[in-house]
């Protein structure tokens, strides 16, 4: 594991540099083949609206891989987080309009633990709203 | 229908290997649009130290959602899965998930509630390596919303 970050450069409040991720019918389906999660409300935006969705929505564990990429690219050796969850709030909603929607992360260091560790909290919205809460993620840096 | 109480701390058997591939690896960073090259680059993966290109932190979750499904159609807990819901992921690392490893999970259910007629499911997958150390644990809240009008 080797950070890019020191630990004794950052402070409590430290930001990491912001990102925003689009998100298209096609990354969905994409997504959908990748990690083997096939549920329709994905990607059948008659069977979304069946379920009570305004429309075919991301995967959870996909906003949830895009809001970790914030902290990887800081730290540079993904294998520097230790700890990452999240609570899923509200669905990222993905219209069929080429356009998609955008998931917007931004992060900041929120406590500098023992053993060179710090405790990042993540922010991601989606169309203006919070799409996860209590999205932490623990990070040895260097 | 409230679930069961009882299947409180109930551990599953270990499922049967999950062999990494890196090309799935590889497939899965594509998926997620994320270029680091520890994804797909042996030797990007040795300079950080690492034996073999690492995996995303959240792949692994296809693997221990797949062994969750043990007790998601566990005819005797009786989860009404079509209504389900991912309420929260958590996952804790030992080290990467790397290409080449043979993973094992053991799912053990952590806590049953019911609130406001939700069924609350905790689930806690234990994901070891072929020489039986720890990898990562990944804990799973499935949320089963209560049917209308109950």
């Amino acid at each position: 594991m080797t950070a890019k970050i020191a630990y004794d450069e950052v402070e409590v409040g430290t930001e990491l540099p912001a990102q925003t991720f689009p998100v298209t019918r096609a990354t969905l389906v994409q997504y959908a083949g990748a990690s083997g999660d096939f549920n329709p409300i994905h990607w059948n935006e008659k069977f979304a609206v069946e379920v009570g969705l305004p429309d075919v929505i991301a995967h959870g564990m996909f906003t949830m891989a895009e809001a970790v990429r914030v902290v990887t690219d800081w730290a540079g050796d993904p294998a520097a987080v230790v700890e990452y969850g999240v609570r899923f709030t509200k669905p990222v909603v993905v219209p069929n309009d080429g356009a998609g929607a955008l998931i917007e992360v931004s992060a900041k260091v929120a406590a500098k633990l023992d053993d060179r560790q710090v405790r990042v909290d993540i922010t991601a919205t989606s169309a203006g709203q919070k799409v996860l809460g209590m999205s932490r993620a623990v990070v040895r840096l260097a | 229908m409230a679930l069961d109480q009882s299947f409180v701390g109930r551990t599953y058997p270990p499922t049967a290997p999950y062999e990494v591939g890196r090309e799935k690896i590889r497939e899965f960073a594509e998926a997620i649009g994320d270029a680091n090259p520890a994804y797909t680059d042996t030797e990007a993966a040795k300079a950080l130290g690492h034996s073999d290109v690492i995996a995303p932190p959240t792949f692994v979750f296809a693997i221990t959602f797949k062994a969750a499904g043990a007790v998601i159609e566990d005819p005797q807990l009786g989860l009404d899965y079509s209504r389900v819901v991912h309420g929260d992921q958590k996952f804790a690392y030992t080290r990467p998930v790397r290409a080449g490893d043979r993973l094992s999970v053991t799912s053990t259910i952590e806590a049953i509630k019911s609130l406001a007629g939700n069924d609350i499911l905790d689930i806690r997958g234990e994901v070891h390596d072929a020489s039986g150390e720890h990898v990562v644990t990944a804990w799973t809240k499935l949320v089963s919303r209560a049917p209308e009008g109950a």
